[in-house]
């Protein structure tokens, strides 16, 4: 009984860092209806550029602000230079784009900053939360950040004139145009705020899996099972998209014989595909009505 | 994200290819079939060895064209299927000691069969949700290869190494009476042509028959084929069968020209490597299969020979500069080949109309 | 007169007579690659791919032999190292390996790294019979000289360590209860074999083990899981991103068993300064070589030279990365090697020299610790030394350990 409630409770603080992805994940998808492969690298370039800015001795909460606002500007960036030029484009080539973007990103870290592991700070500390052994200050701090910035993304969506014009774009553009919404440059604005998040997501994560170039690989996939899990139109389902996959996997791990130890993500990911097929839009995501 | 998709009005997610320009004109194809035919007898047996991986990695792609570009199902797990197949000729040529010729028949049903498994859960799926659960199952193929319960057939972390076949007796005694030999590379070469061109023709055939329009229909807009009368279920599974059959022949011929099969060789990379060529080839035109095939091997070689720690980059870059100049990938570039020499030709018609006048 | 044309025919004679009986020496042999004024060295490296981090070594090797180039060469000839990139993947691989023998025509393969893709090219390489030297790993099977003549390794072999460990345990702690966390793959399963045949009939010792894939962001699950085994003793087979992550959450969990690393993860640099110095005291692991973060060392004339050597044709190369040190010790037994040939620099006979390497000791090994290969050895480090973390550095104890395994 003891090992169960460990496990999930270990699988609760993995769990936080596969929830802070794939907020950033269900971002980017209600902003181009798209999952971007890249997303992950993108994380780990901006949790790079706030550690050269600790290494210069900028002290943690104002490199933290930069890179938000570096990654807000990196992301606008992107959108503009290398995906606006391929908006008629069939949707396989964007993929291939973000691929291409993938390789980019990886390739230009691992040259400038190696590929060594390097240790992040965190803001908060890394003691036993409330006297367990199994969920650190950090991670409770994480799980904290992830819910705000929750809320933070549903008041967004729902209450603001912003949001509403973001969503508009995104699911029916000619519409959106027609009322006088920007639909170009909100695309551009949802890269932009999905850099920023996946920024946050990085940070968070850096403390706990040390950072490199390759950090973010294993993340992605399971931000990616994650979003599809709680369904890629609820910021909600996302955060607890990811709490399940966490405890899914180590309870997977921990109980199923013989193979659970060496076919965890397989698993984990099969599970996700069971659910899928059960409730195809995933858990909180809105059914889709195909209207012919 | 709308609640409401509204099929008729938007956008098929892929596009069609027009029948007419499915394939190469008969003219093209030719020079083309020659240029395979010949060119190995002029090169060093290295060249041979890149020239067959290029046949096997465009027979992955093209069935690659097939379910996706055919019938529209995302698939980002054909590194799965690759794998079976390889292991299937593996074991069976190193535990079993069946000739290799054979081996690729039995990997072609048993991954028509895996194929087909797979596709009756995939078809609640469609989209982004299929795409994840073909990288699922990419993802799980090197761990479950790596198991300690099959360890003893497929060996585990450390692999098998295959043996390579030597060209057949009858070959051997027709070329000693021209005093010719042929080594292990070539007959590879030419044993791999032959099959490729044979489902070549047959993945031509099948996707301007009556199954082939199936396909095309689903792609097109499932509901409306559905109601149509298309037996969705079926055809959708079915080419999934056909896709993983044809990848798993790709995959048993790419083990015993590199000789060796581990669980490293078939990860994620390699499924992410056929879906590029496939965009870069040009979505569902079979022929496009063998310049994606090309890409996937040659431009990181390029890449890596412009600069070694940003390989990566590079390859990045090229990429970029592919899709943005041709979007639709190969299958642009040949019909603006195609515009362009149809204008000469008008031109010329003309130019020869006008001097026969004038005289 | 008659006695001065005796006087030069005499001479000329007697000169004659001195470089025929010599001849076999004056005599230039060469194969493919090897030539009056250059040798071709191949090379394969993971430069990009999930095992990129490891390419720093090719670049260090390519450094060291612009070194010795600018010092004039091997016996008056230049090197000319090719080195490509094959991704981690074995088919390519392959491709990079005929690349290297049949297109640039290399006199030798030197270390190729990873299992996967060095087994996949063993058998070309050999029936090809062309040298596949001092390959980059450590698993057990280079080291076959009969089947495989034209194949040899270079640092201590997975197995050899671990059983190194194994003896230890039996001696110092023969009622342990031991966890073992290991990376599924040929490193991880190699080890894990190695402690499981040290421990012999008492393999039993061995309480949970624990198998990760390098996808998994983190394993802090794992690490519950052995926690609650009941084990005192944790060894961690794992590469330095996840021995650290080990580490770290050990700490945090209150969890004080004994802590074995395995020497792929010993970097103070690279893994325990990121872990954190006070959280890694009395950590045991073993080492071949020196570590350059160890002040210990500051005044070691081999450490000096390496330090040199880095600061003129590496500068940009982190000292502290045993990847970096790792290729510096290769490409330096290489150098030998090919100083051994002479002028005789056919493939067989860069084998023969290999295998005749007796007492060499390169500049970054420990103290007692020496290369010897032989006909029938083909494992040219056999030795290590194990150590304990003490402070803010490693400190070596005990004697010089031997693996004794097949040979």
């Amino acid at each position: 009984m003891e090992l169960f409630i460990n496990q999930i409770l270990a699988g609760i603080a993995t769990g936080a860092i596969y929830a802070c992805m794939a907020l950033a994940v269900v971002m980017i998808y209600q902003a181009i209806d798209h999952l971007n492969f890249a997303q992950g690298e993108m994380a780990m370039f901006s949790t790079f550029i706030s550690w050269q800015l600790m290494q210069w001795n900028i002290p943690y909460w104002g490199a933290f602000l930069l890179t938000l606002v570096l990654s807000f500007i990196g992301g606008i960036l992107v959108e503009r230079l290398l995906f606006k030029p391929l908006t008629k484009a069939p949707i396989l080539t964007h993929v291939a784009g973000f691929i291409a973007l993938f390789a980019i990103i990886n390739s230009c870290a691992g040259l400038i900053w190696d590929f060594t592991i390097k240790q992040y700070p965190t803001p908060f500390g890394s003691s036993p939360f409330l006297g367990s052994q199994l969920i650190s200050t950090h991670q409770a701090g994480m799980i904290g950040v992830t819910i705000l910035l929750l809320i933070a993304l549903f008041v967004f969506f729902r209450f603001t004139r912003m949001g509403l014009a973001m969503r508009a774009a995104a699911s029916v553009p000619e519409s959106a145009r027609l009322v006088g919404v920007n639909t170009s440059w909100m695309i551009a604005l949802g890269w932009g705020m999905a850099a920023a998040i996946g920024s946050i997501a990085g940070m968070l994560i850096a403390p706990v899996v040390f950072l490199e170039p390759n950090m973010m690989g294993g993340v992605l996939i399971y931000g990616f099972a994650a979003a599809v899990l709680g369904g890629l139109t609820s910021p909600f389902g996302a955060v607890v998209g990811g709490f399940l996959v966490g405890i899914m996997e180590n309870l997977a791990g921990t109980y199923i014989p013989g193979v659970g130890n060496e076919l965890k993500l397989p698993i984990a990911l099969a599970l996700i595909i069971t659910v899928l097929v059960v409730k195809p839009a995933g858990l909180f995501g809105r059914p889709i009505v195909k209207r012919v | 994200m709308s609640a409401v998709q509204e099929v008729v009005t938007d956008a098929p997610a892929i596009e069609a290819v027009p029948k007419r320009a499915m394939t190469l004109g008969a003219g093209t194809s030719l020079i083309v079939l020659a240029l395979l035919i010949i060119t190995p007898l002029f090169v060093k047996n290295f060249i041979i060895f890149q020239m067959t991986m290029l046949l096997v990695y465009g027979l992955a792609v093209l069935a690659l064209n097939i379910l996706t570009g055919g019938s529209g199902q995302f698939s980002l797990g054909q590194s799965a299927f690759y794998a079976v197949g390889a292991y299937t000729s593996a074991i069976l040529m190193e535990h079993a000691g069946i000739n290799y010729a054979l081996t690729l028949p039995v990997a072609g049903l048993v991954c028509f069969l895996f194929g087909f498994l797979f596709g009756q859960p995939a078809l609640r799926l469609s989209g982004v949700y299929l795409a994840l659960a073909t990288f699922a199952l990419a993802t799980a193929m090197p761990q479950l290869l790596k198991l300690g319960y099959f360890e003893y057939w497929t060996g585990g972390v450390q692999g098998l190494v295959v043996t390579k076949p030597d060209p057949p007796e009858m070959v051997r005694t027709m070329l000693a009476w021209f005093h010719l030999k042929m080594s292990q590379d070539m007959w590879l070469y030419y044993f791999t042509l032959a099959i490729t061109i044979a489902i070549y023709i047959g993945s031509v055939n099948l996707l301007r028959s009556r199954s082939g329009r199936a396909f095309m229909a689903i792609r097109d807009n499932e509901i409306a084929a559905s109601a149509m009368g298309v037996d969705v279920a079926l055809y959708k599974t079915l080419a999934f069968g056909v896709s993983a059959a044809i990848t798993g022949i790709a995959g048993g011929l790419g083990a015993i020209v590199v000789q060796f099969v581990a669980p490293d060789s078939y990860t994620i990379t390699l499924a992410i490597a056929l879906f590029l060529g496939m965009v870069v080839g040009g979505v569902g035109w079979l022929p496009g299969s063998i310049v994606g095939s090309a890409f996937i091997i040659f431009v990181p070689n390029i890449a890596e020979g412009i600069s070694k720690g940003l390989s990566g980059a590079v390859f990045g870059v090229i990429l970029f500069l592919v899709i943005f100049l041709v979007p639709h990938g190969a299958r642009q570039v040949a019909m603006i080949a195609q515009q362009l020499i149809g204008r000469i030709k008008i031109d010329a018609i003309l130019l020869l109309v006008v001097r026969l006048i004038k005289r | 007169m008659l006695s001065k044309r005796l006087l030069i025919a005499a001479l000329a004679t007697g000169a004659i007579a001195f470089a025929s009986t010599n001849s076999a020496w004056a005599q230039k042999k060469y194969d493919e690659g090897a030539s009056d004024t250059e040798i071709k060295i191949g090379n394969i490296m993971p430069y990009s791919g999930p095992a990129s981090a490891y390419g720093v070594i090719g670049k260090t090797e390519a450094a060291y032999f612009n070194k010795i180039n600018a010092e004039g060469g091997i016996n008056g000839r230049k090197i000319n190292f090719i080195t490509y990139d094959d991704s981690y993947s074995p088919p390519k691989a392959v491709e990079q390996a005929r690349k290297l023998v049949e297109s640039d025509e290399v006199l030798l393969v030197f270390n190729p790294l990873g299992t996967p893709s060095n087994s996949a090219i063993q058998k070309y390489m050999n029936a090809k019979k062309v040298p596949q030297l001092f390959v980059a790993t450590g698993a057990t099977k280079w080291d076959e000289p009969k089947e495989f003549p034209w194949t040899m390794g270079w640092q201590p072999s997975y197995q050899s360590e671990a059983r190194i460990y194994a003896k230890y345990l039996l001696k110092t702690k023969p009622d342990a209860k031991i966890a073992v966390l290991y990376q599924n793959d040929d490193f991880g399963k190699d080890y894990l074999k190695g402690l499981k045949d040290g421990f012999g009939a008492k393999s039993s010792m061995i309480v949970a083990e624990e198998g990760y894939e390098t996808s998994e962001p983190s394993i802090d699950g794992h690490i519950v899981k052995l926690k609650a085994s009941g084990a005192d003793v944790f060894i961690s087979i794992a590469t330095p991103k996840f021995a650290a992550q080990a580490i770290k959450k050990l700490a945090e969990m209150n969890w004080t068993p004994l802590h074995i690393v395995s020497n792929v993860s010993s970097s103070v640099g690279g893994v325990i300064k990121p872990a954190g110095f006070e959280n890694s005291q009395g950590i045991l692991s073993a080492n071949y070589a020196k570590d350059a973060s160890d002040p210990q060392w500051d005044n070691d004339p081999g450490m000096k030279k390496f330090l040199e050597f880095l600061a003129k044709y590496a500068p940009e190369a982190n000292k502290l990365d045993n990847s970096v040190l790792y290729g510096y010790g290769a490409a330096q037994t290489m150098v030998k090697v090919l100083q051994m040939c002479g002028d005789d620099l056919t493939r067989e006979n860069v084998m023969k020299q290999a295998a005749s390497l007796k007492g060499f000791s390169p500049d970054l090994l420990l103290p007692g610790i020496t290369i010897n290969t032989s006909a029938t050895d083909f494992a040219p480090i056999k030795q290590l030394q194990m150590m304990r973390f003490k402070g803010e550095k490693w400190e070596l104890f005990g004697d010089v350990i031997s693996s004794e395994l097949s040979n």
